[in-house]
């Protein structure tokens, strides 16, 4: 379903991913991990679309297609979702309306019927419970003074609702309590389906705890340095990534916490 | 003493010329006001670049103009024609204008409570008014600006509200200033003067509605006098035709515990000036003042305001945005006076400015002056573009470029939007929101 082929992708000018090559199947989970500055965030931004993210070579196909020629909500239509580390807050725009605008964007981009209010409301609350966010929470601003808990439970929302074919989710679990971890790893379980495949960005080992990776690699200097299997993780732990950069120690792991 | 300019000795003689036929002409006081503001403006004149007040906005298209008094001729227009902007629900009084006249067959006022005051401006001038008498000109003093001053000496028409002590005014009153094709070249000298008693409440309606494509010249003053604990709310909508000048002032005076709310809503017009003022004159008033600038292609939109905290213990609340795009330039001047025995002063300003492209500008000015030094007074002026992080947000959700533009733009004005109380008002500023925004697109729900 993605094929990633030698992929460069620099921003202003410097160069981040110098060469991934990662091939991810209809319904699998990856997870990428990796020391900051390796290139994950850029990878995950780089497949979405986002600005100033320059592919000096290599390819990126999606269903056959080149995803790179895409526009941003092209790429959405089409079934690929970003969570994003940092979510973005929207003064002004109830969460309700954005989750409205996003599902009828998509639904007409699709050729589909647009749903109208009272259905839009009642499937959006349906996917609610998967992410066990409080009802209230639709009708504020979105991510306006919500705890980092409650962003990350709104991406998930957000993800719940568009039902990609793939999601890729940039350190979701980054900063989170163990409750909300939980959740989010809950509502990657249950939409997994066969069908839908997950990238999932993360620093740390936990959130594989809830999730069971098929492939995990390791980014490092913007290179794929080693995939292995869901035991790959637990190895880390004990070696840290200190093997990577062939120096004593690893940055230490609090220096991510953020939030 | 400035010379007597062209277009100053152009109004001089509009003036006499009209005199013996504006209202009240026959009563002594009222013709006094009038012939002392003349004087005044005669003596005042345009403002020119060099006076500070006037720095970013040019009147000069106003002054090459010499824009004659409303003719009392038909303008043709039908309930029809007015029906998409009418407020109905709730219900409301309305008093409708056209071309600088009221016109009887459009407007309606319901039962009113005994003692209260909803009255044409023309039709109290011409009864001279005792209770008028007392407010007219007390407030929004025709010495001071001159365009007060000419407003004073050349009104044709506008709205009486007197709410006495005790009375409430259940429904909002509905000031519908039209103009209609055939007001090219016409200057319109609106005035109105809300006054509520101690514990009285008013709410108002102010819009400003243009229907052709004329060129025409608005000037409309606001007086509005809030005794002790007195409520006024004001809702100001200018949506007048895209050649229109339009300078409107407001003038509050505030009595104890009082609060004024004044949303100050700018959407249309070539040049556009407010002047916004209140005084709070005794312990514990609150003012609040929310203003929203829309400026397109090579519009020219000013707001000054001005709070003047006078005692001590008083409240004042102030956020204006703007949103400008094409060639269009905002000006916001914001002062607030803190004087010496106005101490325990809590005050607020907050300007912000959204430039949607690079030929828009903008010219933020908070002006604090505080003489007292038991204050909090705070304020924030910004100017920026709309955040890109949020429009990839945005468009990776499956927005069009556009849709994520329009949506951003929007709930930036939202915060304003929704400090309006009266949902038939809210409801149409979306829309009218959603309408003007840049290429909006119309399926939007």
């Amino acid at each position: 379903m993605l094929s990633i082929s030698n992929l460069h992708v620099g921003v202003d000018e410097t160069p981040i991913l110098s060469g991934i090559d990662l091939e991810v199947g209809p319904g699998e989970v990856h997870a990428i991990m990796g020391p900051n500055g390796s290139g994950k965030s850029t990878l995950a931004g780089a497949l979405a679309g986002r600005e100033g993210y320059e592919t000096t070579e290599g390819s990126v196909t999606y269903d056959g297609e080149d995803l790179l020629a895409m526009a941003p909500e092209e790429r959405a239509a089409r079934g690929l979702f970003l969570a994003f580390q940092y979510p973005v807050e929207i003064p002004g725009v109830s969460n309700i309306y954005l989750l409205k605008s996003a599902v009828n964007a998509v639904r007409k981009h699709r050729g589909e019927e647009e749903l109208d209010a009272m259905d839009l409301v009642s499937f959006i609350r349906d996917k609610m419970r998967l992410t066990g966010m409080d009802d209230q929470l639709l009708y504020r601003s979105v991510n306006e003074d919500f705890s980092g808990g409650e962003k990350k439970r709104n991406e998930m929302l957000q993800m719940a609702v568009l039902e990609p074919r793939l999601a890729i989710l940039d350190e979701t679990d980054s900063g989170l309590d163990i409750d909300a971890l939980r959740t989010v790893a809950d509502a990657v379980n249950q939409l997994r389906d066969g069908n839908r495949s997950f990238i999932l960005i993360t620093h740390y080992q936990r959130l594989l705890d809830y999730v069971v990776p098929d492939q995990v690699h390791v980014l490092y200097d913007g290179k794929i340095a080693k995939s292995g299997d869901a035991n790959l993780p637990k190895e880390l732990e004990r070696t840290g990534y200190a093997w990577l950069t062939g120096s004593g120690e690893a940055e230490p792991e609090s220096a991510a916490q953020e939030q | 003493m400035a010379e007597t300019t062209e277009p100053v000795s152009h109004y001089q003689q509009l003036y006499h010329d009209a005199e013996s036929t504006l209202p009240g002409a026959g009563i002594d006081w009222v013709a006094e006001r009038r012939r002392a503001a003349m004087a005044r403006f005669a003596a005042l004149g345009f403002p020119g670049a060099r006076n500070e007040e006037w720095k970013y906005t040019s009147l000069r298209p106003i002054e090459k103009r010499d824009f004659a008094l409303p003719k009392r001729a038909g303008h043709g227009l039908g309930a029809p024609d007015l029906a998409p902007y009418l407020f109905d629900e709730p219900a409301t009084h309305r008093l409708v204008f056209v071309d600088g006249a009221f016109d009887a067959d459009l407007s309606r006022i319901g039962q009113l409570p005994e003692g209260v005051t909803v009255q044409p401006l023309s039709t109290a001038l011409e009864a001279g008014m005792e209770s008028l008498a007392g407010h007219l000109g007390r407030y929004a003093d025709p010495e001071g600006t001159p365009f007060v001053a000419l407003n004073t000496a050349l009104m044709s028409d506008g709205v009486f509200l007197h709410v006495p002590a005790g009375s409430t005014l259940e429904w909002p009153v509905h000031l519908l200033f039209v103009a209609s094709e055939a007001i090219d070249g016409i200057g319109v000298h609106y005035r109105n003067v809300f006054v509520a008693g101690e514990g009285a409440r008013i709410t108002a309606i102010e819009s400003f509605l243009g229907l052709g494509e004329a060129t025409y010249w608005t000037n409309a003053v606001t007086e509005a006098s809030a005794a002790q604990g007195a409520e006024i709310e004001v809702y100001k909508l200018q949506e007048e035709a895209p050649s229109a000048y339009h300078l409107a002032t407001f003038e509050g005076y505030q009595g104890a515990d009082s609060s004024v709310t004044h949303h100050n809503i700018s959407l249309d017009g070539r040049l556009v000036r407010n002047d916004v003022n209140t005084a709070l004159d005794a312990e514990g008033a609150y003012v609040s003042l929310n203003g929203l600038y829309l400026g397109d292609v090579r519009q020219h939109v000013d707001n000054h305001t001005r709070i003047e905290h006078l005692q001590p213990g008083c409240v004042s609340r102030e956020l204006y945005k703007g949103i400008l795009d094409g060639r269009s330039r905002g000006v916001f001047n914001g002062k607030v006076v803190v004087q010496p025995q106005a101490q325990q002063t809590d005050s607020d300003q907050q300007n912000r400015n959204l430039l949607l492209s690079r030929g828009a500008e903008v010219d933020p000015k908070p002006e604090l002056e505080i003489f007292a030094d038991d204050v909090s007074a705070t304020h924030g002026a910004t100017v920026g573009q709309l955040d890109e992080d949020a429009l990839f947000f945005l468009r990776s959700r499956g927005l069009s470029q556009h849709q994520a533009r329009n949506l951003l733009i929007f709930g930036f004005a939202n915060e304003i939007i929704e400090a309006v109380k009266i949902e038939p008002i809210r409801a149409r500023l979306e829309d009218r929101l959603v309408q003007r925004l840049p290429q909006s697109e119309t399926e939007e729900d």
